[in-house]
């Protein structure tokens, strides 16, 4: 530095103006969380059978199995693409386990067909998005049709029934107590992404990806293989659903898990992730998985049908993010 | 030119603040028919904000806007149109996927019997009016991404004209344009304010503001500074008026020790993009790259850096020989890249300071693939404060830094992780003269230090006071390589344009 | 354009092949009464797929138009309950579509919300309100009135009206994309924003059109979807969203915005419904269907993209000449 003056060059730049505590609270997820405890109180007075922890218990099986896809779909949308195959990979993964089944394999090797067959799905998405450059959103329409089609061709308007009792721990199984082992699993994964996106190189190039493609590239990362990986996430997830929903049930249908897709991507967005990528967490997923579950388990509880639960999500959805951008509208 | 009589334009006294800062405080500009005013000044200075509210893109805060002598009021670009007054974008404002004739009538279609669409009559009227404006245009039914630059531009001027603009607002017209395109463009300048139009011309490029405008006007942070006749000025005052400080040396360039080969380049070729590229860069030194835009330099140094793959020769780096396929594959061969378009390619906007300088150092600053922040925050201090970025703080977004500053962060980035090589394309363009030489400085720090630097520039000045060394490309090919004395103003023009006899 | 062109014919020719595919087996399929038949039946296809494709040439995408078809089918059979008149029936169909295209459209312009996110609420939003309306009960036939639902079904010239009206709204079209100032917009807005900005085009307002021109076809098609199949319930045309989209992704519509033609449109629909009816007649399991239908969209998109895919700069001399 040649020519400045001593007090311009090498300023001191403060590492954080607003520390990460403060950041926290005045987050989306500290928002989506005082909702979450509202409808939560709201409901213990509503109903008398709320706070009973084998209810509660019960309930959790309404979101534990969308939520796993959740937490890799909320990494893939923050990268800026999205799967709308899982639910029909779930049910290409159930039907490739009920075939399984019906060839006399033993559980063990069920489980990992199912999982196998959701990571294969995942790949072949993440092959022709990243691999072929294809739009994401176009792509998984399509296979979102292919996989699911698939299960139709093998199994018609049939069903797989007559699983193996060694399958319905995944689904019906219980760790602990009240703790299921959908439950203990959705805990476990929502600490591992959680890790995975905020503490990671990984999920760092996620972010990095899902701000500005173009730039993450010119800073030497390889896009396409991080984009691939997150299609084997979401793949794998829904693999993982697929052997706890298939336990779950006790059979399977081609039609199973119909319109999850647009489900997990509602609890994504509503957990705060940007549809347009770069922004998002884990936390705030967990955060809307729960509420998503209080709102459909309080309004089962006072006996309101599914289809108006459906209605409340879609309106907490658009609500959520309207409010604000209508609030500040009004301001202005 | 004598500004005589009512001027076509009046903006008084504007201001405009964005979330409490001002970027235009209390401006005045006039503008009479028949006269070119070169607006200047450097990012941030607030030209192209004031421009936004004379287009009806933004909404002065306070001030007046009067065109011939009535006061109005612009709130959108209807308004703007409605008063004649157009605006020729730096980034052309063409839909892309839409033929010249769409484009010229988008939004004031001609319509025939029964209110449909008259195509006939919109393409025999582009016809006419390219005709007169560019009589050498001729693809009318295909999408202008299929133009090139001059092309493209000739349609937006073209629009402008047609609808009897009396105002045209041109935004650094000539940044995407060839020296053919260019010279095409002065001559449609002169022909245009013989017709009595008024034209407000933003460029970075003194040349071409001594070139073509009659009057100047000088912003600097929001400020008005000054107007004149060009006539009364000389470079350096409005250098100086720019920058608020004399400026004794803009080009702060060390000599170095040139130690031995770094990068040897040689045979590369692309199917369409170039062709026996070879040459050999070494430690300390600065090796230039000249040539008129579109001459394929970027296209070379985005295949050194594993952008876009060559089809064949040869790199080696060092003593190895490297085959580069990725970026990745570059970064740990030693090569970076600052790339010339900062808003697509370069900061990541959206991440905060400090994690955009660590990106491609991630491997560094992690353990076993799990984040340090303190590691990341100490390596960004380390390299943003030696490049002496302006933020508020290490956390903060880069978007919303200053062009640059985020050119600093950019270049930080690429020192953090120690190269051998670094290019640096346009590393100047578009930004102000203070971080100009901020650059200049630090890249004639890096040579002295060991490191090797190529420069991509069109800027000859920045060329010639910078490089130790300057390879000219033309067509996609090395037209010629100057040394030392040779190093002149007049050998990179006629190698660039391919003269060999006079001088151009 | 040429490559548009090219596109459309080579759509054009793989539906061709596959008509003769099935003809050289069942000769009877092409008749032009089975094709008129084929032809009615793709009706509510086509005309979803059109509305669907003004929505994507502005870079936006409506999940909504199945529930919006559902919620108006279902009006409309409960008006006809009530004894209102047939022509005011469709009027009311179709404003109340228009209207939910509308706050589809409203928010995306108004509050800047991303299209998919908005018609993913109003979807079920919608299609809830459906459930609302009549707690899950079903319409069916013997509670509709005959002249209701023999309106679509009435022959003329040897093509029910249904099929005339889907002809009508591809006419429709084909003047709107191509010969209307709005046409020009929508393929502005997806083109280059900026440039509709600049040129006086609101953005917003244009995708607000096109959600409500989608949303009152939509409307439209659900008294025609009731009448045919006479019967209303919650879940009629469930998933049917996804076919739309998949008829103009056949079709060559750029997901993108900003490209796409009426005619591709049109045949990507066809290519969907051909398929559908010609799965039973040469004896395939009509469970193949979706298999079929999610691999031609692959292909399409794999197509389409190899066809606009990035080529490097063309800046050698020779190269110029090869190009």
């Amino acid at each position: 530095m040649t020519q400045a003056a001593p007090p311009m060059t090498g300023r001191q730049i403060p590492d954080r103006l607003v520390s990460p505590a403060k950041r926290a609270l005045r987050s989306w997820e500290a928002l989506l969380l005082l909702v979450g405890v509202a409808i939560f109180v709201a409901n213990s007075f509503a109903s008398p059978y709320f706070l009973d922890p084998w209810n509660l218990s019960d309930a959790s099986f309404n979101f534990t199995e969308k939520a796993l896809i959740a937490f890799a779909m909320a990494m893939l949308i923050i990268a800026g693409e999205i799967d709308l195959s899982v639910a029909s990979i779930i049910a290409l993964a159930s039907t490739v386990m009920g075939a399984a089944m019906v060839a006399g394999l033993p559980v063990p090797a069920l489980v990992a067909l199912g999982l196998l067959t959701g990571l294969a799905c995942g790949a072949f998405n993440g092959l022709l998005v990243a691999g072929f450059g294809l739009p994401s959103i176009v792509v998984t329409i399509g296979t979102m049709s292919l996989f699911r089609g698939i299960s139709y061709i093998l199994l018609g308007d049939g069903a797989f029934t007559g699983y193996p009792e060694g399958l319905a721990w995944f689904g019906q199984g219980y760790v602990w107590w009240v703790f299921s082992f959908e439950l203990v699993l959705f805990a476990v994964m929502a600490v591992v992404f959680g890790l995975l996106l905020h503490r990671t190189n990984f999920g760092r190039m996620v972010y990095a990806i899902g701000n500005n493609a173009t730039a993450a590239r010119f800073s030497g990362i390889r896009v396409d293989r991080v984009r691939f990986i997150l299609f084997l996430l979401t793949g794998l997830t829904s693999g993982i659903a697929a052997v706890c929903l298939t336990s779950r049930l006790g059979s399977t249908r081609p039609s199973i898990a119909t319109g999850w897709e647009l489900e997990v991507v509602t609890m994504v967005v509503l957990g705060g992730v940007s549809i347009l990528g770069g922004s998002g967490s884990i936390p705030g997923v967990v955060i809307a998985a729960l509420v998503m579950g209080l709102v459909t388990f309080g309004l089962g509880l006072l006996n309101v049908p599914g289809i108006v639960m459906s209605i409340i999500i879609g309106a907490l959805l658009i609500g959520v993010i309207a409010l604000p951008r209508l609030w500040k509208m009004v301001r202005k | 030119m004598v500004n005589k009589g009512t001027p076509l334009v009046e903006l008084k006294d504007i201001s405009i603040s964005f979330g409490g800062i001002k970027a235009v405080d209390h401006v005045s500009v006039d503008l009479y028919p028949g006269e070119v005013v070169g607006l200047l000044g450097h990012n941030g200075a607030g030209k192209s904000t004031l421009i936004k509210c004379l287009s009806g893109a933004y909404r002065a805060d306070s001030g007046e806007v009067w065109i011939n002598g009535e006061k109005v009021e612009i709130s959108n670009p209807r308004d703007a149109r409605s008063h004649n007054i157009e605006t020729i974008y730096q980034t052309l404002a063409l839909a892309d996927n839409l033929d010249a004739a769409s484009n010229l009538f988008l939004g004031r279609e001609l319509v025939g019997p029964g209110g449909f669409l008259d195509d006939a009559a919109m393409e025999a009227e582009t016809r006419k009016i390219m005709g007169r404006l560019n009589p050498n245009f001729r693809k009318f039914n295909v999408p202008v991404s299929a133009l090139s630059g001059g092309q493209r531009q000739s349609v937006a001027i073209a629009r402008a004209v047609y609808f009897n603009a009396k105002i045209l607002i041109m935004d650094e017209p000539t940044a995407a344009l060839s020296h053919k395109e260019i010279h095409e463009l002065y001559d449609l300048v002169e022909k245009l304010k013989a017709q009595g139009k008024a034209i407000l011309f933003i460029s970075h490029k003194f040349d071409e503001i001594f070139r073509i405008a009659d009057r100047w006007t000088v912003f600097r942070d929001g400020q008005f500074i000054g107007t004149g006749q060009m006539a009364d000025v000389t470079e350096a005052a409005l250098v100086q008026m720019m920058v608020g400080r004399a400026v004794d040396q803009i080009y702060p360039k060390r000599p170095a020790r040139i130690g031995r080969p770094v990068l040897t380049v040689s045979g590369y070729g692309h199917p369409t993009e170039f062709e026996d590229i070879g040459f050999t860069l070494h430690q300390g030194e600065i090796l230039g790259f000249y040539g008129l835009v579109g001459a394929g330099r970027s296209e070379v140094m985005q295949a050194l850096f594993g952008i876009t793959r060559p089809s064949k020769g040869a790199c080696r780096v060092g003593d190895e020989i490297r085959v580069i396929r990725t970026t990745a594959q570059a970064v740990e061969a030693g090569i970076v890249y600052v790339p010339e378009d900062r808003g697509k390619q370069g900061a990541v906007k959206g991440l905060p300071i400090f994690q955009n300088v660590t990106l491609p150092s991630l491997a560094r600053t992690s353990r076993a693939g799990f984040l340090r922040l303190a590691e990341e925050f100490k390596l960004a201090r380390e390299y943003t404060q030696r490049l002496d970025l302006r933020a508020a703080s290490l956390d903060q977004d880069v978007g919303l830094l200053s062009g640059g500053n985020q050119q600093k962060v950019v270049i930080a980035k690429w020192l953090a992780t120690k190269p051998r090589v670094i290019i640096l394309d346009e590393p100047t363009k578009g930004i102000d003269i203070g971080s100009k030489a901020a650059v200049h400085d630090f890249m004639s720090e890096l040579a002295a230090e060991g490191l090797a630097v190529i420069m991509v520039s069109s800027e000859i000045p920045e060329v010639l006071g910078m490089s130790d060394r300057v390879i000219v490309m033309r067509e996609g090919r090395i037209a010629a390589e100057f040394a030392g004395a040779a190093m002149t103003p007049e050998n990179l023009v006629r190698a660039a344009v391919g003269i060999t006899g006079e001088a151009a | 354009m040429t490559l548009l062109k090219s596109r459309e014919a080579i759509l054009a020719l793989a539906i061709l092949l596959l008509l003769a595919v099935v003809a050289t087996r069942f000769p009877a399929f092409v008749a032009p009464a089975n094709l008129a038949r084929v032809f009615t039946d793709t009706s509510p296809l086509i005309i979803l797929a059109l509305g669907q494709m003004v929505v994507i040439l502005t870079k936006c995408i409506d999940l909504s138009v199945a529930a919006n078809l559902a919620l108006a089918g279902m009006i409309a059979a409960m008006m006809n309950g009530a004894g209102v008149p047939l022509p005011l029936i469709l009027l009311v169909v179709i404003a109340l579509g228009a209207a939910l295209g509308a706050v589809n459209g409203l928010m995306v312009w108004q509050l800047g919300i991303p299209s998919i996110v908005v018609t993913l609420g109003t979807m079920t939003i919608y299609r809830g309100t459906i459930f609302l309306l009549t707690d899950g009960k079903w319409i069916n036939a013997h509670q509709m009135t005959d002249a209701f639902k023999a309106f679509p079904r009435a022959v003329v010239l040897g093509l029910p009206v249904m099929g005339w009206i889907a002809v009508a709204v591809i006419a429709g079209f084909a003047v709107l994309v191509n010969r209307t100032a709005l046409g020009r917009a929508f393929y502005a807005v997806g083109g280059n924003p900026h440039a509709a900005v600049y040129t006086g085009i609101s953005v917003g307002r244009t995708q607000c059109a096109a959600f409500v021109i989608s949303g009152a076809l939509a409307g439209f098609a659900g008294y025609l979807w009731v009448a045919r199949y006479a019967v209303a319930y919650v879940d009629i045309a469930g998933g049917f969203e996804l076919d739309v989209v998949a008829a103009c992704v056949i079709g060559g519509i750029a997901i993108a915005g900003g490209a796409g033609s009426v005619a591709g449109c049109v045949m990507g629909a066809l290519f969907l419904g051909i398929v559908k009816n010609a799965l039973p007649v040469v004896g395939i399991s009509p469970f193949w269907q979706m298999a079929i239908s999610g691999s031609a969209i692959l292909i399409a998109i794999a197509f389409n993209a190899r066809r606009s895919g990035p080529q490097g700069r063309i800046i050698l001399k020779h190269a110029e000449h090869r190009a």
